[in-house]
This record gives structure tokens, C-alpha cells and sequence, in this order.
């Protein structure tokens, strides 16, 4: 009971980032959509690392090009290296104070974006505009209230089921 | 199965050795994947394949934003309501005119291509579409996705317009919608030709929805903001003397060799709600008909004498006989 209610909240989690991630946004807004399923797939390697190994944020960026990439391998790829990055520097950063962890999942959030510029420019695709970067910022802002409403959702869950 | 204990070390911590062979593997099978889709199109498929699955996420996903629309709807102004009526009843009118002109052209059209023993006449065969997502992605890939499928006979490659002009083509097919790459689209390029004087050149889009650019044109070339583009029908993927944009400014290009100029597309690309996909003509293959050659252009001129037929391909060597006869 206890185990499926934290699934839940897991896939529900993933689920809601996807959708947030497809949901369509007024152009202007377009650039300030921070990458939701980073964000969550970075607060649970951080507080449950077990669940998130390697080969399941590979399989999620599969999932997530299938709906919304532009290549498909290209979310897979950088969701291994944000994982990778996490999940070795995981005890600093559980440990860490909320602003400093803020700050670093900006840093996690613009290596992320660095990677998606690389594949790109491989690829040959055409640089991108400014506002490019204005996404990883926006991300920083959203993870502290993302991580105390799955933090308080995950307490709550525990604490009624114990 | 999963302990939640929170003094658990991490397995993965301590054996970095494998961790990091682990990631190499997963990122080598990631950029496989990459380029075997750059090379073969998989993810196209896939998703053709996946339609089922995929489609309804996408339809969940533009939920909140189709709720918004509606309260948007239901909460308007009465007074904007009734000016947006007048403004509405306006260009009805307005269009109802254009439209008898068109027809009037039309059959005149008729009458000139049936003297001409034109096998071929100008019946374009389209299809109406609604717009269902618009997605421009951080890279602005300028795309929209349109409630026609493969299942409604649509085909990679068709040229989609509105009512004001070119709109874009169809890029990629699922069973039950497609999407569309828009003309200002960084890597779309649409052959056009300066209706006013005849020269041929290509627009380019330039990732902005309001924008195209005309990068090579002849210094000596006379163009003039105000100039309307239309499709030239080179290279057979567009239908000739669609309206694709007005030059908005001339001026030198980075090289100065070539004048560029900046021309506003006609369609109205960030607002279309509806659309319309045109079908193959009657025989998608060769080079456009020169049958455009000698009309006069839809726009104007009642009865005027058609200009002189230019001989440019032998499809037109019926056509000196019927202007003797007249």
C-alpha cells in the first residue's frame, strides 16, 4: 500500500511533467517553459535515488521524444548525463541549503542546455535565439516550490500509511 | 520492493567504475539512436506507428489551453463582441465582392482555356483543416499540427494556405493528424516570383512569424517595397501564383553583391485557426504547366486582350491555333 502510493506519486509526477511539457503555450510564453521532467526526475534521484537508476531516464527520454522531441535519443542522452551528474554528487547536494540548491540545479539546468546545443550544432541545425537561455532561470525559480510540494506530498503519504 | 529508509547508501555511489561504464553505454546507444533517426527518418515513423498511443497525450495536453480559450470566449466584452461584428459583417461584404470578381475571372478563365484546347483546367481539389496545436519548441522549428491524417488521403510534400496566402507544407503524416512547416520556418524556402515585374527569385523564412527574406537579388533587379510575391511554381511542389508575402524593404545584402530584401508573409501565420490543403493536380509529375503563362492575373482587367502566349515549353504548341482564331 505504502509502496504504491509513493509509485504513484512517481509516475504521476512523470506524467504531469510530460504534459506540462506538451501543453501548448502563447508564443510569447514559449521560451519560459522550464524542463519539467528534469526537474522532477532530479528531485527524486536526489531523495530516492534507487528509483530512478540510469536506464530508467533513458527509457523516459525515449518516452518524452516520442511525444515532444525533435530527435529521437536526443531527451535520452541528456537525461542520462543530468542523471549521471546527480546521482554523484547526490549526497552534496541533499545536504545543501534550498538556495544552494537552487543554484545548482541552475547550474544542472544550463549543462543541460549546453548539451542540447551541442547535439544540435553536430547536427547542424541553425543556432538559436536568446531567449534559448531563458528557460534554465525559470526552472531555478519553479524547483524550490516543485521540490516542498512533492517533499510535503511524499511526507504526507508516508505519514499516513505508517 | 522500493525501501524508502533514508540511510540506504546509494549503490551506484560506490561502485563509480561501473556507473560510469553504464553511462558511456547508455550515452553511445543515445547518439546511435540520433543518428540513425537523422539518417533514416525513425522517429517518423515511430510516431506514425505510435499515432494511437501518442495522439491522445498530445489531445490531453492542449486541454488547459482550450479551456482558456473558451473563458476567454464566454468572459469577452459585449462591446468588443459588437465591434468585432461590425468589423466582421465589413470584411464579409468586402469578401463577398472580391469573390464575385474571382468567379467572374474564373469563367472567363474557363471560356479563354476552353478556346485554348487546354486539356487541363485550373480545378484545385483542397481540403479543409483546423489547427490543433501550435508548438515552436525552444529551437522555434516553426511548425503547426492539423486534424488531418494520413486516413484523409494527406501526403508529405502538399502545399497548405489560407485565405490571404501561402501557409506552409506538410512535413510529416500520422494516421490522424500532420504537421505543417511553416514558410517562415529557418530551413523553408519557397521559389517566388516578383508579380509586378516577372523576376524570379526564392523567399527564405528566417524563424520569425512575421518575416521573410529574400537574400539574392540582382543589384540591378528593380524591386520595390509594396511588391507582391507569388509562388513561380518552380521546382513543382507549390502550385504557381499562390500569394506568398509583400516586400516590406530593400536594401544590401552582407555581401554587396546581391540586394536582399524583407518581405511580410500574406497568410495570416500566427492566427489562422482553419486552414486549407491543397491536393495533387490532375497530374502531380513534369514541370508546371505553362498554362499561367498567358491568363491574365486573377487580380484584375475585365476583358482585356490576353497578353501574347510566351513559348516556353512544348505543352504549348496547341495554343497558336485558337488565338488565330479569334
Amino acid at each position: 500500500m505504502r509502496v504504491r502510493g509513493i509509485n504513484g506519486l512517481f509516475w504521476g509526477g512523470v506524467l504531469a511533467s510530460l504534459l506540462f511539457q506538451l501543453a501548448p503555450l502563447p508564443t510569447v510564453l514559449l521560451p519560459f517553459k522550464p524542463y519539467w521532467l528534469a526537474l522532477v526526475l532530479i528531485y527524486w534521484m536526489i531523495e530516492v535515488p534507487e528509483r530512478v537508476p540510469l536506464g530508467l531516464c533513458f527509457v523516459l527520454g525515449l518516452v518524452a521524444d516520442l511525444l515532444c522531441g525533435e530527435m529521437f535519443g536526443e531527451q535520452a542522452l541528456r537525461l542520462c548525463v543530468l542523471c549521471f551528474i546527480v546521482v554523484r554528487f547526490r549526497s552534496r547536494l541533499r545536504f545543501f541549503p534550498m538556495w544552494q540548491q537552487t543554484l545548482a540545479v541552475l547550474a544542472l539546468l544550463l549543462n543541460d542546455r549546453v548539451v542540447y546545443l551541442m547535439v544540435h550544432a553536430i547536427a547542424g541545425d541553425p543556432p538559436p535565439e536568446r531567449d534559448f537561455w531563458y528557460a534554465p532561470a525559470v526552472g531555478m525559480f519553479a524547483w524550490p516550490w516543485l521540490f516542498l510540494l512533492l517533499d510535503d506530498l511524499r511526507a504526507r503519504l508516508r505519514s499516513a500509511d505508517a | 520492493m522500493m525501501a524508502i529508509s533514508a540511510n540506504n547508501t546509494t549503490p551506484l555511489f560506490g561502485e563509480g567504475a561501473s556507473s560510469t561504464l553504464r553511462l558511456v553505454v547508455y550515452l553511445v546507444a543515445a547518439i546511435a539512436l540520433m543518428i540513425a533517426d537523422r539518417r533514416g527518418g525513425w522517429l517518423e515513423r515511430l510516431r506514425a506507428n505510435t499515432g494511437v498511443v501518442v495522439e491522445p497525450v498530445w489531445r490531453l495536453a492542449a486541454v488547459p489551453a482550450q479551456w482558456a480559450r473558451s473563458a476567454r470566449i464566454a468572459l469577452a466584452d459585449r462591446h468588443e463582441l459588437s465591434e468585432q461584428n461590425a468589423e466582421l459583417s465589413r470584411q464579409l461584404l468586402l469578401a463577398q465582392t472580391r469573390l464575385r470578381r474571382v468567379e467572374a475571372v474564373q469563367e472567363q478563365n474557363q471560356r479563354l482555356q476552353e478556346l485554348l484546347a487546354v486539356q487541363k483546367t485550373l480545378g484545385l481539389s483542397v481540403q479543409l483543416a483546423k489547427v490543433i496545436d501550435i508548438d515552436f519548441g525552444p529551437y522555434r522549428r516553426q511548425t503547426i499540427v492539423l486534424d488531418l491524417g494520413s486516413d484523409n488521403g494527406v501526403k508529405v510534400g502538399q502545399p497548405v494556405i489560407d485565405a490571404r496566402g501561402l501557409v506552409g507544407q506538410i512535413a510529416e503524416v500520422r494516421p490522424h493528424s500532420c504537421t505543417v512547416l511553416l514558410i517562415s520556418d529557418k530551413s523553408h524556402a519557397v521559389p517566388v516570383r516578383i508579380e509586378r515585374t516577372g523576376l524570379r527569385t526564392i523567399a527564405r523564412g528566417t524563424g520569425a512569424l512575421d518575416t521573410l527574406e529574400l537574400p539574392n537579388i540582382p543589384t540591378s533587379a528593380d524591386v520595390k517595397p509594396g511588391d507582391k510575391l507569388v509562388t513561380s511554381g518552380l521546382g513543382g511542389r507549390f502550385p504557381a501564383d499562390f500569394p506568398v508575402g509583400v516586400i516590406r524593404s530593400v536594401g544590401n545584402g552582407a555581401s554587396g553583391m546581391f540586394a536582399s530584401a524583407v518581405a511580410t508573409p500574406d497568410a495570416a501565420l500566427d492566427r489562422s485557426a482553419e486552414v486549407l490543403v491543397l491536393h495533387e493536380l490532375a497530374n502531380p509529375v513534369g514541370p508546371p504547366a505553362p498554362a499561367e503563362e498567358f491568363g491574365p492575373p486573377v487580380s484584375l482587367k475585365g476583358s482585356d486582350e490576353p497578353a501574347p502566349p510566351v513559348a516556353t515549353a512544348p505543352a504549348s504548341e496547341p495554343e497558336p491555333t485558337p488565338v488565330e482564331e479569334r
